[in-house]
């Protein structure tokens, strides 16, 4: 059975930052029988591990979703109330028009549940960012009329669509992202489909994001995709672009549940043994930046969602200056080791 | 007893039964370290082994399966939990798994049954 609520409205400890820090540096790094990630980067002269030119600008709008995914990391549902409000939004569009990076992130949480959204992405899409990006779940375009416009809206500004889907199989997909949300997503997807989303010579692209559904860590991605695409297609008609295998991080929600299953050290041995420092160049927090709902700044989503701000003077999206920011070392714990494990792992898929 | 005492007990009695296994699933994890003794035969042994598992004639994915389904007949512990790691991994749905158990299953006992064509010569020769 799924979670219903998030960790935060159970009153979870692990609705506490600080105690998951707590959980990854204790124990097994503690003891010394797994390296820390400092330790093990410093091995190939990776320490500290510093950005390269930023790409991407990864604006989290807001915490607030209508799903309750098992492994979310970002503790997201519909009882969070931490929704970017217009000001905040504002200050991101100045950002966006003087950026140097490329592409343009949007997430959540569901990102079309902030009441701004739709016109955040008017404003945003005039900035001429090269690649616009709005992660969906899917199932929003179909959980309530005000949304089902959404394919068309997407189509209108050029989104570039990438939606989680755990596995081809309803039972898998419902197990981790909820009872119903396989039918309502292939729905989506064949909507998305229907106006051009996803055609193999379609500019609109629609990716799609695979994590695996338990304590296990993804497997070749090529490979992945190959078998989603035919699946989907031979099921359902459905055609995608690119399938992104990410590695679950041991935070939050999948980390409560490593934790009760009992397949927390299993987890990080898998890990560590897995690392892989070509990984470590490429690491998506080298070329991006993560901006919270409340404009402060993180090295990626998953440090927002530890609360670790950059290490650098400037931290808040109101003082923004990309030349001093991308003059900091990035800040790590021993989660890190999800994005260096086999071919690396990020927002993008695989990174080596 | 309180309860805090009976998770002392049964820690003790799981590490003292645990230390007198044949199998430790975390054995699996040295499994690598057989090289150290012998560096050249182990060397050749894994080089073979992730070529054998490459993409190829078949996919990666029938082999994942293929291991499985000896790992079974094998009755190996460590093969069972590292190729039903492997077809998650994959993407591989536990149907798939639990068929092709059988497939190892019903050969297994097959390669049993079928001997019973000898025991069948034997009785019509010396009691025909």
């Amino acid at each position: 059975m799924g979670a219903t609520k998030s960790l935060k409205k159970s009153e979870n400890e692990l609705a506490d930052a600080n105690r998951q820090l707590e959980i990854l540096s204790n124990g097994i790094f503690q003891n010394g029988e797994l390296p820390t990630f400092a330790k093990k980067i410093k091995e190939t002269n990776q320490f500290p591990l510093r950005p390269r030119k930023l790409e991407i600008l990864q604006i989290n709008v807001g915490y607030m979703c209508n799903q309750v995914c098992d492994h979310c990391h970002v503790d997201a549902g519909p009882d969070r109330k931490e929704i970017m409000t217009w000001e905040t939004m504002e200050l991101c569009l100045d950002v966006i028009r003087n950026t140097g990076a490329h592409t343009l992130d949007l997430t959540g949480g569901a990102p079309e549940m902030n009441p701004h959204f739709r016109r955040f992405v008017e404003e945003a899409s005039k900035a001429g960012i090269k690649d616009f990006i709005v992660r969906s779940n899917l199932t929003i375009i179909r959980a309530n009329k005000k949304y089902y416009d959404l394919p068309e809206f997407f189509k209108k500004h050029n989104v570039h669509v990438i939606s989680s889907m755990p596995h081809w199989t309803k039972g898998k997909t419902d197990k981790q992202r909820g009872d119903g949300v396989f039918d309502k997503s292939i729905k989506a997807l064949q909507e998305l489909n229907a106006v051009g989303y996803g055609m193999p010579d379609s500019d609109l692209r629609l990716d799609l994001v695979y994590n695996p559904s338990g304590a296990f860590l993804p497997g070749d991605q090529a490979s992945m995709e190959k078998d989603f695409k035919k699946a989907l297609m031979e099921d359902f008609g459905i055609q995608f672009h690119n399938l992104f295998a990410i590695t679950n991080l041991p935070i939050a929600r999948f980390l409560d549940y490593l934790i009760a299953s009992e397949n927390y050290e299993d987890y990080m041995y898998q890990l560590v043994e897995a690392y892989n420092p070509m990984a470590v160049a490429n690491v998506m927090c080298t070329n991006t930046i993560s901006i919270s709902w409340d404009g402060w700044l993180y090295d990626c989503d998953f440090n927002q969602m530890l609360g670790l701000k950059v290490n650098s003077k400037i931290k808040h999206i109101s003082e923004y200056n990309e030349e001093v920011l991308n003059n900091r070392d990035i800040v790590i714990s021993q989660h890190c080791y999800g994005c260096t494990a086999g071919a690396g792992s990020s927002c993008q898929g695989t990174v080596a | 007893m309180d309860r805090i005492t009976i998770n002392y007990t049964l820690a003790y009695a799981i590490n003292y039964i645990m230390a007198d296994q044949y199998y430790d699933p975390k054995d699996l994890r040295k499994f690598g370290k057989i090289t150290e003794w012998s560096e050249e035969l182990g060397t050749k042994f894994f080089d073979y082994y992730g070529k054998v598992f490459e993409e190829g004639a078949l996919t990666a994915r029938e082999k994942s399966l293929i291991a499985l389904a000896v790992a079974h007949t094998e009755q190996c512990p460590y093969c069972i939990d590292a190729y039903t790691k492997d077809g998650l991994q994959k993407g591989i749905t536990k149907e798939e798994m639990m068929e092709a158990v059988h497939v190892g299953a019903a050969i297994k006992s097959g390669a049993t049954l079928v001997h019973g064509v000898m025991m069948m010569n034997k009785v019509n020769k010396l009691d025909g």
